[in-house]
Parts: structure tokens; sequence; C-alpha cells
């Protein structure tokens, strides 16, 4: 498959081969059904050291070459499966209780919303942000059964979600939690953080209810994002302070695009954890909770100068 | 408030308000079934749209579906709603406006007379009894042409918006995909940016990025970064080289204070923007940005379908004289358009009601990965818009968004459409791709083989060359 894609050699020729063949020629080229599959391929590919984005493509005349078009089906097939395959519940509670510094999360207690499946689920997301009656139930029993001397107001409630992406669950949750928990750890606060719940067909503000439920300060919902054609895998983090059904999302914050090859888990356990600094200092979190860890990211970087107008 | 009746058979229907008729006459999607406006029945939606079509025109002067107090939209459709233009065509019920549309009557010089006598939901009314090629056939016939560094729009031309987003704003990436897309003949209708990081000095930086190079290479094209209206207008005030200002608008007023604007700020914005004299061949200075469900996701839709919404915020576009709108056709999501098949049909209707009310309407033509749709389905939108005569889609490499995480269309499918429908790039514009040599046959659709001259001069200036 790799031979089908230029490499845009040092000389920068693009290849002078197939040119048009109009229906009115009766004077066809021969040039052969090249070796090249008449592509004509992009010198400028290199620039794709500047981006992801999928320039440099080539052309079989001004269409997209066989193997790009493949590449792009592949992309497409893998983002579907992202959002249609279900989220493996049992793998992932197996996988933690191997984990040892996130053993408080156990045992963990499986949540399912209103919305009772995928077609539902995508169509209904007012179905998504609460909890079906069982579910609610569960929360409510588990309150209950708590022992006395273990009746401290959790500081935190973790609610892992399937959303829109399974495999961004169950690839980053644990390994992303795993660098926050040790974080915490490190905490001059003692964290009193409730078990963890996961939610099957969920949503963000699904975990309004539950942080509610559980009497916690301050809920993280951990979802799998929409997925991008290159990022099928994106892990998204809301925080809510003082959680209670009906919020909205300008009382959250968020933390985008936490994957290996987006924002590492390292980095987003520090904003996770600044976040949560601030919010339990400022009792709030949302549009009045700057994340301002960026901020000198654009201040130190305001020249235009590019390749394009280089001289 | 007036009933709506029906009798088939042995059986009556009733709609208790105009605006549950038109929510019920409107061709199922999964938006209005989350907003529980739906018709409950195949049946029920059939004997809507009969009934719809016997409602007179006039009806839609004297029962507003928004509340003419407390809604700045309704008001601006209603005060500024032509008579002598509507006098044409203020005898027809819905049912009669759809074959007088279609009639060897309706002219474009005709539609372009009357248009100002169409309100957005006498647009929206006809459109729910229109099948798809009914609103091919009449948008073909309505010609809104708009002009800035070049002009938009003429019968047989089709532009693209050049897209290069990058999802950390690299200078450096962005300028590939500015490269990549002007030697793939993208980026007549405008060079837009939808910046990752929002803000007045970032926005400014963009500017001046795509500034540099419209100007070096001497581009007959507009730049623009889709930024907030109030940031636009600040960028102004800084001095930064704003070619159209940018603004993402719905159909209530409920819904622009929700995006964070009013009428005035628009106004505002516009005068700002047409103060900095830039254009050369034409005054239209506004881009915006639609999409059916916008309303319901900001609860503010009134108990309206999501088309009736969307149809009335062609109603703001119009008045700004803007050079661009369109309508981000699937990018909302499934829940409120849930496959292929819906995004066809609101793209077209989009389109068609846009048009019909003298709006420059463009697609982005386009879906995410959780709606039940593929390239495929963009393949026949996108033919089927170009057929309609749609001003501009959008281009961007490989049809992969890397920074809003959706699929449009891309540089080669543009190309696509030119081809198989010989539709052409705005005309100064293709002048400028012949002389640069991009292509060896402008109107064949012929790209050149080898690397245009001047743009392998930058490739070379990079380090290492290529």
């Amino acid at each position: 498959m790799v031979s089908f894609f230029s490499k845009g050699n040092a000389q920068g020729d693009a290849k002078k081969n197939s040119k048009l063949v109009t229906e009115s020629s009766t004077d066809i080229p021969v040039e052969k059904a090249s070796e090249q599959g008449n592509v004509i391929h992009n010198p400028w590919r290199d620039l794709r050291q500047f981006t992801d984005a999928r320039i440099g493509l080539g052309r079989a005349g001004i269409s997209l070459p066989t193997a790009e078009m493949l590449a792009f089906q592949l992309s497409h097939a893998q983002a579907r499966d992202a959002v249609s395959f279900p989220l493996n519940t049992d793998e992932l509670c197996q996988k933690l209780s191997t984990i040892e510094i996130l053993k408080p999360l156990s045992p963990v207690i499986h949540l399912q919303s209103q919305a009772n499946d995928r077609t539902t689920y995508l169509q209904r997301p007012d179905l998504g942000r609460k909890l079906d009656e069982s579910a609610r139930q569960s929360l409510v029993n588990f309150m209950d059964k708590r022992d006395i001397s273990s009746k401290a107001q959790y500081d935190l409630a973790i609610v892992v979600v399937d959303g829109l992406s399974s495999l961004a669950v169950q690839s980053n949750a644990l390994p992303f939690m795993t660098h926050l928990f040790e974080l915490l750890e490190e905490d001059k606060h003692s964290w009193n953080i409730a078990p963890m719940t996961v939610v099957k067909e969920g949503r963000v503000a699904v975990g309004d209810d539950i942080g509610e439920l559980l009497n916690a300060q301050a809920v993280i919902v951990l979802i799998g994002e929409r997925p991008g054609l290159s990022s099928p895998d994106s892990l998204g983090l809301y925080l809510t302070w003082s959680p209670k059904t009906g919020l909205n999302d300008a009382s959250r914050n968020c933390i985008s695009n936490i994957r290996p090859a987006g924002l590492p888990y390292t980095e987003a356990a520090q904003r996770a954890l600044y976040l949560l600094t601030e919010a339990h200092k400022l009792k709030l979190s949302g549009v009045n909770l700057k994340d301002r860890t960026q901020d000198d990211v654009i201040e130190h970087q305001q020249s235009t100068k590019n390749f394009l107008i280089s001289d | 408030m007036g009933q709506y009746r029906y009798t088939l058979g042995t059986q009556t229907y009733q709609f208790s308000s105009l605006a549950e008729l038109m929510a019920k006459a409107s061709p199922q999607r999964s938006g209005d079934r989350l907003a529980g406006v739906i018709a409950s029945s195949a049946q029920e939606r059939a004997v809507a749209q009969m009934t719809l079509a016997e409602v007179p025109l006039k009806t839609f002067l004297n029962e507003v579906l928004v509340p003419y107090e407390s809604d700045e939209v309704t008001r601006l459709i209603i005060d500024e709603h032509d008579l002598l233009a509507f006098s044409y065509i203020s005898h027809l019920t819905v049912g009669d406006f759809r074959n007088w549309l279609l009639s060897d009557y309706a002219t474009p010089a005709i539609l372009s007379v009357v248009q100002k006598g169409i309100t957005p939901e006498m647009a929206a009314a006809v459109c729910k009894i229109m099948r798809n090629q009914d609103l091919i056939l009449v948008a073909k016939k309505c010609h809104v042409t708009s002009a800035f560094r070049n002009t938009i729009g003429l019968p047989g031309h089709l532009s693209t918006r050049l897209q290069p987003n990058h999802p950390t704003d690299d200078i450096n990436g962005i300028a590939a995909c500015m490269l990549d897309g002007l030697l793939y003949g993208n980026g007549d209708a405008v060079i837009g940016i939808n910046p990752a990081t929002d803000n007045v000095a970032q926005a400014i930086k963009l500017m001046r990025l795509m500034d540099d190079v419209i100007q070096k290479y001497e581009i007959p094209t507009q730049s623009c970064v889709l930024t907030h209206v109030t940031n636009t207008i600040e960028c102004i005030e800084a001095g930064a080289p704003v070619d159209l200002v940018f603004q993402s608008i719905g159909g209530t007023e409920a819904t622009n204070s929700s995006f964070g604007f009013n009428l005035n700020t628009l106004a505002e914005a516009q005068d700002a923007a047409l103060s900095l004299n830039r254009g050369t061949v034409g005054n239209n200075v506004m881009y915006f940005e639609t999409g059916q469900g916008s309303s319901l996701s900001a609860n503010a839709h009134h108990g309206l379908d999501q088309q009736t919404c969307e149809a009335r915020a062609y109603a703001v576009a119009r008045k700004f004289n803007p050079l661009l709108v369109n309508t981000v056709v699937g990018f909302i999501g499934p829940e409120y358009l849930y496959d292929g098949k819906e995004i066809t049909r609101a793209g077209l209707e989009d389109h068609f009601c846009g048009k019909l009310l003298g709006v420059p309407m463009g697609c982005d033509v386009c879906y995410t990965n959780h709606a039940e749709a593929d390239q495929n389905d963009m393949d026949d939108l996108l033919t089927l818009l170009g057929v309609a005569g749609c001003s501009f889609v959008m281009g961007i490499p490989g049809s992969d968004d890397i920074m809003l995480n959706y699929q449009t269309t891309s540089f080669h499918d543009a190309l696509y459409v030119r081809r198989v429908l010989g539709s052409r790039p705005a005309p100064e514009f293709e002048k400028w791709l012949t002389k640069m040599k991009i292509m060896e046959d402008a109107s064949n659709t012929i790209l050149s083989d080898t690397l245009p001259p001047a743009f392998a001069q930058s490739l070379k200036a990079l380090q290492g060359g290529l």
C-alpha cells in the first residue's frame, strides 16, 4: 500500500504522465496505464511536517488516488466502530482492580442512563443525561449502606461514561486516572474519593445526578468525545463543583482531547488537579473558574512568518 | 389563534396553530422528534401538508409564529416586508405558490423582484410541500450574486471556501493547507479559518497571515477569521486587516442572544468593516453561518420546527447584504439530522429557502462520525447542490477537518463538481488560476501537472528544499 504514496522527492518533479483523454480524440495517447496507476503526485506533500491535515494527496485526474481513498475509508470505519461498539465494562473493572493506586475507586458501581440502546442514545441526548430508575435506586442503596465511620462527605466522585467513543474510555480512562491519582496522593489536601461509577449510554450531565446522589462536593466525568477521523479515541474531562440535577455547561470546566496523540496524560492530570484545587478554593466551577495554565501560549508567538511569505 | 382542520374520509384532523401545522407538515427528522413537535404518524404528516397547502400566504403576515413584541427577528420580518413585491403573489395559497414557483412565469427576473415580498415563513411553508427536485429546480432560477474582491454566485459558477484549520493554529500548518487548496484551485469564496484559540490577539495574527499571502500572490479573494462578531469589531479597532465579518446566526432573538449578539451588534460590525473599504469589486462584507437545530439546542425555538427557525435566520442574513451565507448542515449531529437522507433533504431545503429569500447561499456539505452518513451521502448532496446552483461549498484537505473533527467536502470534491457540471470558479479567481499556471485549462478544470513557478520558489525557500 505504501508504494502508492509519493514521497515527494528532492527534485520536486510532478509526474508528467496522464494527459486527459477527451472523448473526441481519435489519437488516444498510447502511454501505458502506467506503473504509477496514472496518479499525479504532489511534491508539497512534505509540508505534512507542519500539519496532520491530509495535504498533498495527489490525484487521479482530479479525483483521489485509490490508496488515499481507501485510507480515508479505514479512518472512517475506525471512528464508526468507536461510536457503535459497546463499552466493555468487565474488562475495564478487571484492569482497574490490578492498579494499586486506583484501589479507592472500588467497588465500581454500574449504571445505565434512560437511553436504553444506541439508536435512542444518538437521537435523544435528553435521555442520556438522566439516570434510569434502577441506577438511581442502586446509588440510594449504596449511600444507605455506608459505614457510619466513613460517612464524611466525598470530596470527589469520578464518573466514567461511554459517550460517543467507547474506544476513548477503554484505552485512556485508566491510564489518565493513574496519573491523576499519583498527583492527588502527593497533594497536601487529603482527598476523600467516592467509588467509581460507570455509565452506559450516558452524556456529560448524567454526572450531575450521580454527584448529587453520592453527596459529593465535586464530580469529574470522563467521557468518550465525538470521534474525529484522525482521533477516534479522544477522552474528555468535565469538572463540576457542587453537582446537582439541572446544571448546564456554564457550570463546568472541560479538558479535551486526552489521548497519547493529543493532550498527554501527565499534562491532562496536572490541569485537572489545578482545576480541582481552584474549584475547591473558590467553591465554584465553570465560566467563573478560568484555566490560566494556557495563558502564555499565545503571547510568546506573535510572528506570522511562514514559508509562503518567507522572502 | 386560528384552528386548522382537514377531513379525510370520516376522520377530521385538527392543528391548533400555524406553528403546529408547519411542524407536522415537515418531512421527518430527528430534531423535530427531540423537540416533540413532529407528526405522530406518516398519515398525519401527509394530511398536515395538504392542510398547509390550503393556507393563504397572507395568513403568514397576520399570524406570526414568534411574538412581534418579544422577538426582534419577527419585527425585522414584518417591518421590512415589501407589500408591493408581495402583490405578485398575495392572492396565492401555499399550494398555489408552489405551482407558481415551478411555472414558467417565475423567471429569474420575476423571482428577484418578488423576493422582498416573501417572508421566511412563506418560504419554509412552501418548502415543506416541495419534493427534492422542486427545491433544486426553483433554487436554480433564483440568481443571487455578491462581491468583494471577486464575484460569487453567477449562474454556472461554484466557489469554495478554503478552510485551512489547524488544532493549534500553527502558522506553517495553516499555510501548508492554504497552499494545498490554492494549488487545487480552491479558495475563491473566502479563505476562512476557524481559530482553535478564540480571542482577539489570535484572530489578528491569523488575519495578518492570510492578508500577507493574499497580497504577496495578488489573489483575488478575501479572508475571514471565524471569531465572534464582537472580537472582529475589536480587531478592526486595533487596525487589523479585516475583509469579512463572521457570525453564526439563528432565526429567533433568543437564539442570537445565546450566541451573544443582537441585530445592532451586526449593524455596528457591518459599518466598521465597510469603513475599511477593502473590497475591490463589491462591498458585501458579512459572512454568516446557520444550521437547522441551532435554535432548539439553545432552547430558543418557541415550539417551532427546526426548518422554519432556520429560514427565519435568512431574514437576519439578508438585512446585512452578506457576501456569503452557509448552512453547516450535518455538523450539529444525529439528534437533529439523523442520517444521510435527513442531511440531504435539509441541505436542499436550506439552499432553496436562502436563494428564494435572496441570500447568497452556500452549504457546508458535512457529517460527523456519529451520524448515519458517509462519503457517498456527501457525494450525492454535493452533486444535487451543484445542479441547484449552490453559490459555494467548503474545501479542505482530504475532507478531514482535523480541528473541528468532522468531514466536509474536499478540494478534490470541488473539482469533481466543476468537471461533471461544467461549473466554474469566480471569474476573477479563474483568471488568476490561469495566470499563476495552477490551471492548464480552467474551462475544462484541467490542473497543471507541474508545480506553478511562484509557489515552487516559496517551497524551495524551506529549509532543505522539496
